[in-house]
């Protein structure tokens, strides 16, 4: 197995490592950067668990090799509401829309992305934008209500 | 009432790590030089092991060794909740698919999954058990061997793992207007928790330290305990809060393994399964439920006779207790005098079943209240109004001579109707149903806690429970919180460590806010007492002088805030008050399940469905909850899990199934072919509505909750099925292709009956 040295930005800090040409982005970033944030539960892009926002896209980083990452930007949940949480994160608290917490990452980083490009979702843009994500707590509808709070919340800044 | 007391929606306690990913789940503890497992696993349902070849795996870079049967003690050790069944591995045959064969440890993730590859296993596949009538057949193999049986098990050359012959009147000697018999299926599904389990062991001293997301810690240390032959105080269980539990995280899988393992190795070890290995390890125990139901012509519930066939799975593991939970509760919530129930607990060579959220009742609802809307279709009677007329009333037996009713379940199934526009105009190809479930609580078991009352006046509570996503720290730091003034942000809770926290017989049933709750309670009156009477030494007057309200301390008329009564206390020689707090449930000899249920959790599910008739597909338009929890602790907390249990209970309604093929091999392994809720497949409106009326054992009169909004989903959608298209399925789930056959099937019987 061949290792390749990449260079990337990952939460805003330039990061340069050799890693395997099988290793997945989720696993670079979970055991190599130490950003267990991402979740790993299904390893084939159906849960939502480890999304990452790569290049500005929302990405399941299980099916993204490391290597392909060379070059670019990486945003991790850990990379979200740094130096205070984002109105996302509160809406998210206040809704109570956390219960195990385990999607809770993916589900922020997904939102974060979504708000990104739609300042203004509707429920079925928040549902449609979402349904990637799996909550097995059932969560669904107070996540919905989340997301739809942090904009009412009238701060742009998610 | 503090600010966040008792009551109150209180932000979840440990939300914030939650959200910005700082939460470390098993999988996330970093110990280091930690070994990976990979498992080798056949691929059939059932096979004898001839050989087991690692050469090959040995020479995989980054393999450091391969363990199989051989290389533990021999007899292989084995453990099992209620019976000794489950070996740490494979040994001789494998027994369901995905009983691990081997485990190649290594340097690597990579390394132990590439090595467990090429481990050559030389098998010859045997017939397996797969269905209810395998089971049944006497020529079938026997999935248990009967040696490991007593002598004096009359079923021991059988796959009836136990049998249970229960009732009361005489159902034989009534003589009903209508009676209603019919089957129902309740198919095997999976918990799916999003965090897959997680398992790391090491050498500790000379003990072990073993990491599990696992609801049931000390069970856990107990287990372990006795397998290798370690003093509990040598087995050091660290439980980081599991990422969603739903039962399937209960009991000891794979721990035993790992441990055993790490202790040969002298090196921590650490195995996290893949989501395919999940639905390998636990799912719920599937059912099919032969049921007369008899009646009188106004609706009065006669009797109820149930022939219920549990299929187990290859190791017993808890699923005997959950089918004589649930099979002792086969009435449900209605008062009727004559009972019959026969329940057959099957071993098969399938996943061992196991706990998973309703324990049983989900099953005993899809018949009990499928049978209550068929006599209700027969007689013409309201399907609300049958069920208000058969419900216990509070204080009205269920079981005769047992915990009667505790709560005003007819209350619920009222706001229910009417949240959901019971009797309005329905438009064309929509339906609404309606239904009651019924859980037992926990009956014996004890809850203890430490609670140090530090010299600034903050808190730190020690307590055993598994916060799984219930909510159990948020209700715990509220009761501290309630009960002796102390702002939340004041209280920290120390979990997930049994060589510091004191024993909680599980996280189950319900049970954390009942019995964890009066334990935290108890610790915070007893710090109360010992604050009171140690201020009145300290001030030399008498203990009636010396009076406490929440947050306030009365010293002979002088007013002293928590904080200046511990700097009063503590100031000169520091200090602080430690006292311990214990809630038991002693149970009851000679009772069938141990003892009478603390409190019953009662929900009544009311749903509305438009049916497309082309394609049988299900749209949930309007879906409500009523659940009666005595008292919510944190309403928010006790809707979300009451809204989450609803969402659970839709899968299994209407998507999932594992399902096998005739070499007992799950054919829809993994997420790609699994299918749970999403947020498209979610109510348009839904609703969790909850009756409070101070009538549970719990603090402020709670009872548990979070398992009741599914008990009663499917019975509920499929009425409302039935009155849309006028389609009755007995089978779950209710897939669109189920669906749309049902109504060829009537459409075609229909034009027969037309042509005739």
């Amino acid at each position: 197995m061949t290792e390749k040295t990449i260079s990337l930005t990952v939460n805003g800090r330039p990061r340069t490592l050799g890693v395997s040409t099988a290793t997945t982005l989720l696993d670079m970033v979970r055991s190599r950067l130490e950003l267990t944030g991402s979740k790993e539960c299904c390893s084939e892009g159906e849960c939502g668990a480890c999304t990452v926002i790569l290049d500005g896209e929302p990405v399941n980083s299980c099916l993204v090799l490391a290597v392909e990452t060379d070059g670019s930007t990486v945003t991790t949940v850990e990379g979200i509401g740094v130096g205070g949480m984002t109105p996302l994160q509160e809406s998210f608290l206040e809704s109570g829309a956390v219960q195990c917490g385990f999607c809770i990452p993916g589900m922020i980083v997904t939102a974060t992305a979504l708000l990104e490009r739609n300042h203004q979702p509707s429920v079925d843009e928040v549902r449609e934008g979402l349904s990637g994500n799996l909550c097995r707590c059932g969560g669904y509808t107070r996540i919905c209500a989340a997301v739809i709070g942090a904009v009412s919340s009238g701060q742009t800044d998610v | 009432m503090s600010e966040r007391g008792v009551g109150t929606s209180a932000r979840r306690v440990g939300g914030v790590d939650r959200v910005t990913g700082a939460q470390h789940f098993a999988a996330d503890v970093a110990v280091e030089d930690a070994l990976h497992v990979g498992l080798v696993r056949l691929d059939c349902g059932h096979a004898a092991i001839d050989s087991v070849d690692v050469s090959a795996a040995l020479e995989v870079d980054g393999v450091v060794r391969v363990f199989t049967a051989a290389d533990f003690p021999q007899p292989i050790r084995r453990f099992g909740p209620r019976f000794v069944d489950r070996p740490v591995i494979a040994s001789g045959e494998t027994k369901y698919h995905g009983d691990p064969v081997a485990a190649v440890v290594a340097s690597s993730r990579e390394a132990a999954t590439r090595g467990a590859a090429v481990v050559e296993v030389g098998y010859t596949e045997l017939d397996g058990v797969y269905t209810v009538e395998d089971a049944l057949d006497p020529a079938a193999p026997l999935v248990v061997d009967p040696g490991l049986r007593p002598d004096d098990d009359p079923l021991r050359e059988t796959n009836l793992r136990q049998r249970w012959d229960w009732g009361w009147g005489d159902v034989d000697a009534i003589e009903a207007d209508l009676v209603v018999e019919e089957t129902y299926e309740f198919p095997m599904v999976t918990h799916f928790s999003i965090e897959p389990h997680a398992f790391i062991a090491m050498p500790e001293g000379d003990g072990v330290a073993v990491w599990s997301s696992i609801q049931h810690p000390y069970l856990l240390q107990s287990t372990l305990s006795d397998l290798l032959d370690l003093p509990k105080a040598k087995v050091r269980v660290h439980a980081p809060d599991p990422g969603g539990g739903f039962g399937g995280k209960g009991f000891p899988k794979y721990e035993p393994l790992v441990a055993s393992m790490a202790l040969q190795l002298g090196r921590p070890v650490r195995l996290v399964l893949t989501l395919e290995e999940t639905f390998q390890a636990v799912r719920r125990t599937s059912t099919r439920i032969h049921m007369r139901s008899g009646f009188a012509t106004d609706g009065t519930l006669l009797f109820i006779d149930a022939l219920d066939d549990f299929l187990m799975g290859a190791y017993a593991d808890i699923a005997p207790r959950v089918i004589s939970k649930s099979t002792y509760f086969v009435a449900g919530p209605y008062k009727v005098s004559n009972a019959r129930a026969v329940a057959r607990g099957l071993m098969s060579h399938t996943t061992p079943s196991t706990a998973f959220r309703g324990f049983g009742a989900p099953q005993i609802a899809w018949a009990l209240e499928s049978q209550m809307d068929a006599a209700a279709r027969e007689l013409g009677i309201d399907p609300v109004a049958i069920r208000l007329q058969n419900l216990a009333g509070p204080g009205e037996d269920i079981v005769p001579g047992d915990k009667p009713a505790d709560g005003d379940w007819r209350q619920s199934v009222r706001i229910a109707a009417e949240q959901l526009g019971w009797g309005e105009p329905l438009a064309p190809g929509h339906g609404r149903g309606v239904a009651v479930g019924l859980k037992a609580s926990a009956t014996a078991g004890a809850s203890y806690c430490i609670l140090r009352l530090l010299q600034d006046g903050s808190v730190s509570l020690i307590a055993g429970t598994s916060d799984m996503g219930q909510g159990a720290r948020t209700i715990l730091t509220q009761l501290v919180s309630e009960n002796l003034g102390v702002p939340m942000e004041r209280v920290t809770l120390v979990m997930g460590d049994t060589a510091v926290v004191p024993f909680d017989y599980s996280t189950s049933a319900s049970r954390s806010t009942v019995f964890m709750g009066s334990a935290v309670v108890d610790a915070c009156h007893k710090a109360i007492a010992n604050l009171r009477r140690m201020l009145a030494e300290q001030r030399e007057v008498p203990l009636d002088d010396v009076s406490f309200t929440p947050g306030e301390i009365s010293v002979s008329g002088e007013v002293l805030s928590l904080p200046e009564a511990m700097d009063d206390l503590f100031g000169t020689v520091p200090g602080e008050i430690i006292v311990s707090g214990v809630e038991r449930g002693e149970g009851v000899a000679g009772h069938p399940l141990g003892g009478p249920a603390s409190f019953y959790e009662f929900s009544c599910t009311a749903s509305e469905v438009a049916v497309d008739f082309e394609t049988g597909d299900i749209e949930l338009v309007k879906h409500i909850t009523v659940a009666d929890v005595g008292r919510a602790i944190n309403p928010q907390h006790v809707e979300m899990q009451d809204e989450g249990a609803a969402v659970m209970g839709m899968g299994h309604t209407l998507m999932e199934h594992l399902m096998l093929d005739r070499r007992g091999r799950i054919r829809n392994l993994g997420a790609l072919d699994y299918r749970i809720p999403t947020f498209k497949d979610i109510p348009t409106s839904m609703t969790s509505v909850l009756v409070e009326n101070g009538d549970g054992p719990g603090p402020g009169g709670a009872k548990g909750s979070g398992e009741g909004g599914l008990l009663a989903t499917s019975p509920a959608i499929a009425a409302a099925v039935s009155q849309a298209t006028g389609v009755v399925i007995r089978d779950l789930p209710l897939t669109p292709e189920r669906v749309w056959r049902a109504l060829q099937e009537q459409h075609d019987s229909v034009e027969s009956q037309r042509k005739a």
